[in-house]
């Protein structure tokens, strides 16, 4: 296929379509509407980076972008250290292996707005059933305050993703060469010698994947903050998806939205880019 | 030899353990969902002491379930078949076309998936509302747009296993570049397919954002009827349960059936 057949445009058209109208032209829009005054439908005045300047002082997004790095730093690490160690676990060649993989990855079918509400249940009622039971009063009156909301939607990330988490490390590790582990052993390393030397640099791969998709999802979460904290209270767990969502839909400031908007983008694509360019990097080194 | 089949002992039951902390979250749904709302307040951990339909029953109504259930089996279908129908054709038209425009297509596509949707979630609602595009058709056409580069680039990335002789061999016998792709192609690209399938339909069949945006109340999708009913019935944690529990039964039975592909598809459309 050449660029001037018509068969290659004929085959690219829908797609063109599809993420010209819904991706490339609300961006150009939304960059272009970020510099003005736009309410959902006219843009009256030019503003130049007025926008940009006001929502570096609205004290509201700022604390959103703070919760939401906290939240992505604390679940990256745990998703990883859990993803890896459930990929461990099954990967023992047990008889239970299968079914216990099943069982790992099962929450991550379900949607997020159904998980946080389960989870809603079980930290608000479960847990104090439990702190009664046990007469732990740490327990109770989760989710109403900041610290214990933050660790709820922590808790509620890592079990919906660890399993995904472990998948990725499984492909990896089942690619290890047996008789590389039988070699170490018979030199006599002992297993955390094995793991130190063996396993860990052969699955640094994964590592990039994993990061990529941890970081990236754990930016963009909406659906388990909605539905498990509801950002509260006082908007003190609300992560910038939910603030952005609620600047443009609930105080009805479209432009003002849409410039932090992109300044999410920016920080969602650096923070990718960074980190796939220096795992590559250090994959390439050892 | 006796340490290590003691060691495979405990090991074997830490992972039984852990799997069983893993489904507690869904026995407490599932069984305070057959509770009546006292017993909930008073016992939350352990079994009803009479399994009561009732609350079900009532959930099944206000969630409108089969009414919901269909409008999230639709949107589903139709947003899955178009985007492998599509991606599938533009992967395969970007991977057998070497030039520079084409690559800048594929990487247009690739970087798109670096756009976050709150980024562009304000203009898309208010450029379909003017267009009076924000209902079903309007929905699946949204999800071609943003579901296809990931589709794209897991299709681009298999036409790579296919040989160009492959084609060429059918132009001299006479095949244009359609029947090509959709007899000898598509079909090669079958195990990719599944993967794409699998990886849309668990996002589209979730999503709750979109459609909450896009969609008015008599087509919402199941996550979005779940919604309103829970702000209907908060603190009612009875119906709300028992709501959930029903909310989720279509996905723990596709599951139970393709438990295998769906593990690999997402471990594929992961790994690559």
């Amino acid at each position: 296929m050449r660029n001037r057949d018509i068969s290659f445009w004929i085959f690219l058209t829908p797609v063109l379509l599809g993420l010209g109208l819904v991706v490339i032209i609300p961006l150009l829009f939304g960059i272009y509407y970020s510099f003005t005054n736009w309410n959902g439908l006219t843009a009256t005045e030019f503003l130049g980076f007025a926008n940009y300047i006001d929502l570096f002082k609205d004290e509201e997004f700022r604390a959103s972008l703070w919760f939401t790095i906290k939240f992505a730093v604390v679940s990256v690490i745990l998703l990883n250290v859990l993803g890896l160690g459930l990929a461990l676990l099954v990967t023992q060649g047990m008889k239970t292996s299968n079914f216990l993989r099943t069982i790992f990855f099962m929450p991550n079918l379900i949607g997020g707005l159904i998980l946080g509400f389960i989870w809603q249940f079980i930290f608000v009622s479960a847990f104090s059933g439990i702190g009664d039971l046990l007469g732990i009063e740490a327990l109770k009156g989760w989710l109403s305050d900041t610290e214990t909301g933050f660790w709820g939607l922590v808790i509620l990330n890592c079990w919906q993703w660890a399993g995904y988490i472990m998948i990725i490390y499984i492909a990896y590790l089942e690619n290890i060469p047996k008789d590389l582990m039988e070699a170490a052993e018979i030199d006599g390393a002992n297993s955390f010698q094995r793991f130190k030397n063996i396993t860990f640099p052969l699955v640094a791969p994964a590592f990039t994947v994993s990061m990529f998709l941890t970081v990236s999802h754990s930016f963009k979460i909406y659906d388990q903050n909605l539905s498990l904290t509801g950002g509260g209270p006082f908007n003190s767990t609300q992560m910038v998806a939910m603030e952005i969502y609620k600047t443009a839909f609930n105080d009805n400031q479209m432009a003002f939205a849409q410039s932090k908007g992109i300044i999410f983008l920016i920080l969602v694509a650096t923070v990718a880019l960074t980190q796939v360019y220096y795992n590559k990097k250090r994959e390439v080194e050892m | 030899m006796q340490k290590k089949k003691r060691n495979r002992i405990i090991l074997e039951i830490f992972g039984l353990l852990l799997a069983l902390l893993w489904l507690s979250p869904f026995y407490l749904m599932v069984v305070n969902a057959f509770k009546t709302k006292r017993e909930i307040f008073s016992d939350v951990l352990g079994l009803p002491e009479e399994f009561t339909m009732e609350n079900f029953v009532e959930a099944f109504y206000h969630l409108d379930f089969i009414h919901s259930l269909m409008n999230s089996l639709i949107i589903s279908i139709l947003g899955v078949g178009i985007i492998i129908i599509f991606s599938s054709m533009a992967g395969y038209a970007l991977a057998r076309n070497k030039s520079k425009l084409s690559g800048f297509i594929f990487f247009l596509f690739v970087g798109a998936m670096l756009i976050p949707f709150q980024s562009v979630m304000i203009p898309l609602v208010s450029l379909f509302g003017q267009a009076d595009m924000l209902n079903s058709a309007g929905l699946i056409f949204m999800y071609l747009g943003f579901g296809s580069s990931l589709s794209i680039f897991l299709y681009h990335g298999a036409m790579n296993g296919i040989s160009n002789s492959l084609d060429e061999a059918a132009y001299i016998d006479g095949a244009n570049k359609f029947q090509v792709f959709w007899h000898i192609i598509f079909p090669l690209l079958k195990p990719i397919s599944v993967t794409v399938g699998i990886l849309n339909i668990i996002w589209i069949w979730n999503d709750f954002l979109l459609p909450s945006l896009v969609l008015k109340e008599e087509s919402a999708t199941i996550p979005l009827k779940m919604f309103f009913f829970f702000g209907q019935f908060t603190k009612q944690w009875h119906l709300a349960l028992a709501g959930l529990t029903i909310a989720i039964i279509p996905v723990i039975i596709a599951y139970f059936f393709a438990q295998k592909q769906i593990i690999k598809g997402v471990s594929e459309g992961a790994v690559k």
